[in-house]
């Protein structure tokens, strides 16, 4: 462990490796918990399905590489089957959860993710999968740094997507709506706000940016139906640690995340690095209620 | 005399069967080991997740926690654990019977003690959390126990410890585990039913329906937080040195901290037979269980899925229980009065929203 520190110190360049390969993950980190901040904030479902969304996209972007297109076309494909895939799931299940109590959607969503990833187990076969882009791998810096170029187009694509839907939520009509919901859903309900309707968006559009992240993650990491988990686990940390309703805190918290998860790696081996992400979701956990512990005596 | 024969007659029903089982169905007795260890986890869950509105998704953390130190005593006792540990296997260590009984008699204690200080220091720290936070933060727990005990060398790391071999015959052996197993869950069962009648089971109720108001009334609630957790904790570390026992061969992430199975089977057992209750339980993991295995059996490939589609099914569709369903059915039979409805009324509903409980309050008065 200590030796793979002062290494670090020794080749300062390796630092800036670790870190580019854990900012460009970490972008679609914060897509997809930028997903489950929405409909937590908007309708109180905390949904560990997550994770197994992404999957489903990343397996869509891989099926058509089996058909011999390109995976990045399969971003719109998985935008809207994941959409409809959504609007579906609510339909069925999610619409029965939500006045329900907070335990309720998090075990619900949990059948779900078994359901999801253990018919994707069934389809595709529990091997790890690639979704090949052909794209170079260019080296910088003398050589130091290598960066796949499939890389810096997804950090792009999921630049993009997170631009466009942060303008979908700020100026289209549906996106008002949806904010006025999670503000006061009877109010909105009184302006004659379809609110189930919102919902139902909502939770859609949730699951079409999942789509989106599993194609980009299956271009530039790996596919395997039982990886959903892990994901969902990522998505929580960073939720729990940027706050509900805080977007540049959810981009932050995801970034971070990526790049602390790869120094980790590095630094205590590659066993510990699941270790790392539910430590840092335990370790924040712990740091808040130090917090309100002592809001708490106050109000004693 | 009527009522109290019928009163005691599922008690001692549920101790025939128990006792019966392994003589009537020889070959099933591996099964029906499993089946009292999933009653004892369901048992246990409901502690807190029924009784005192704690969700916990990580109380298999003690069931692993129990069975590696039960497992580190059984073999410390005698020789170098690091030693042992470093072969995989693969030299059998001789262990001779008295050995083998004393090393589980004191590493079954061991484990029980040892899950019980580690939940209460870990209720020191989750305790705080509410709702939500509070289930996801245990299973961060149980998960990253899971990934350290796998990165931990000392206890074999992720290649696990093979535990000594039971000195006997095959059949000696099962029967063996089977009747620890059965007469561990039968303690707590009426443990649970002793303490569920008392204060603590008022206690602990209260802190379900109102915590900040339990706490106003004088409820220590953390100390009752605590002793309940250090309850389940205590029964779960046993069973999990049983469990691991009965296997033979211990490893950390399927054996000893199966989070996303066991850790969610229990929650799954103890919602589908009817939370809150002594008997839902009970009822629910026998169910679970026996589901479990015939679709393992008759729909072999596809059993996981029909699993996820029960979980499914039974928190959005039938979030009351077996037992809860009864209740509502048939409360004259559960001692409630039928013509005062007023007290059917006063029972709060958990799951309801408030507005929902508003509405249905204002329907009733008028």
């Amino acid at each position: 462990m200590l030796d793979n520190i002062t290494l670090l110190a020794i080749a300062p360049l390796l630092n800036v490796q670790l870190l580019l390969d854990g900012l460009f993950i970490g972008a679609i980190f914060a897509l997809a918990a930028y997903g489950l901040a929405l409909v937590w904030g908007v309708m109180n479902v905390k949904n560990l399905a997550q994770g197994d969304f992404v999957m489903m996209g990343g397996y869509i972007a891989f099926v058509m590489t089996k058909l011999g297109i390109h995976p990045i076309f399969g971003l719109p494909v998985a935008i809207v089957f994941m959409f409809g895939f959504g609007w579906m799931v609510y339909r069925v299940i999610i619409y029965r959860v939500i006045g329900k109590d907070l335990f309720t959607s998090l075990l619900a969503t949990f059948g779900m993710a078994i359901v999801i990833q253990q018919l994707l187990n069934l389809i595709f076969s529990p091997d790890v999968m690639v979704a090949e882009s052909g794209f170079a791998i260019r080296s910088y810096l003398g050589g130091m740094v290598t960066v796949a170029d499939i890389k810096l187009i997804s950090f792009l694509l999921a630049a993009v997507l997170a631009a466009l839907v942060i303008t979908f939520m700020k100026y289209s009509r549906m996106g008002q709506a949806i904010r006025a919901t999670a503000q006061d859903p009877r109010a909105a309900r009184v302006m004659g706000i379809d609110t189930e309707r919102v919902y139902a968006f909502t939770f859609a559009l949730n699951a079409a940016i999942c789509g989106a992240a599993g194609v980009l993650i299956s271009m530039i990491w790996v596919l395997q139906p039982f990886f959903g988990m892990t994901y969902s686990i990522r998505a929580f940390v960073i939720v729990t640690a940027a706050g509900l309703g805080n977007l540049p805190g959810v981009i932050i918290a995801g970034l971070g995340l990526g790049a602390a998860e790869q120094f980790a790696g590095f630094i205590l081996g590659a066993e510990l690095q699941q270790f790392t992400v539910v430590g840092l979701l335990v370790a924040i956990l712990v740091w808040r209620q130090v917090q309100q512990s002592r809001h708490r005596q106050v109000v004693r | 005399m009527n009522t109290r024969l019928r009163r005691t007659l599922p008690y001692a029903g549920l101790l025939i069967a128990g006792i019966a089982a392994p003589f009537l169905f020889p070959d099933y007795t591996f099964q029906f080991t499993v089946l009292w260890v999933m009653i004892l986890f369901a048992l246990t869950w409901d502690i807190l997740g029924g009784q005192m509105g704690y969700n916990s998704l990580g109380n298999i953390a003690f069931f692993g926690v129990g069975m590696y130190i039960c497992a580190v005593v059984q073999i410390g006792l005698y020789y170098d654990v690091a030693q042992y540990t470093a072969s995989y296997g693969a030299v059998k260590v001789e262990f001779t019977a008295e050995q083998y009984f004393t090393g589980l008699a004191v590493g079954l204690i061991a484990a029980g003690l040892g899950a019980m200080v580690f939940s209460v220091i870990l209720g020191w720290v989750v305790f705080g959390l509410r709702g939500p936070y509070f289930a996801i933060g245990t299973l961060g727990v149980a998960l990253s126990a899971g990934e350290l005990t796998g990165a931990w060398d000392y206890v074999g790391g992720g290649g696990g410890i093979a535990l000594p071999i039971y000195p006997g015959e095959p059949d000696d052996r099962s029967l063996f585990f089977y009747a620890l197993c059965f007469v561990l869950a039968m303690i707590l069962f009426f443990l649970l039913r002793w303490i569920y009648l008392g204060r603590f089971g008022l206690a602990a109720n209260a802190i379900r329906d109102d915590e900040e108001k339990a706490e106003g009334m004088g409820i220590h609630t953390m100390r009752y937080k605590t002793v309940g957790w250090a309850i389940a904790a205590f029964f779960l570390g046993i069973s999990g040195a049983l469990f691991g026992n009965m296997i033979g061969f211990i490893e950390p992430l399927e054996v000893a901290f199966p989070t996303v199975t066991f850790g969610l089977f229990m929650v799954v057992m103890c919602l589908l037979g009817g939370r809150g209750t002594l008997w839902g339980p009970v009822i629910g993991a026998t169910l679970f269980h026996t589901f479990k295995e015939v679709t393992w059996t008759y729909l072999l490939g596809w059993q996981w899925v029909a699993l996820g589609a029960l979980i499914v099914v039974s928190v959005v569709f039938f979030q009351q229980g077996i037992v809860g369903w009864v209740k509502e059915k048939w409360p004259e039979k559960f001692g409630i009065a039928v013509d005062d409805r007023a007290l059917a009324e006063t029972e709060p509903d958990l799951d309801e929203a408030p507005s929902q409980r508003l509405r249905r309050q204002t329907e009733a008065a008028q």
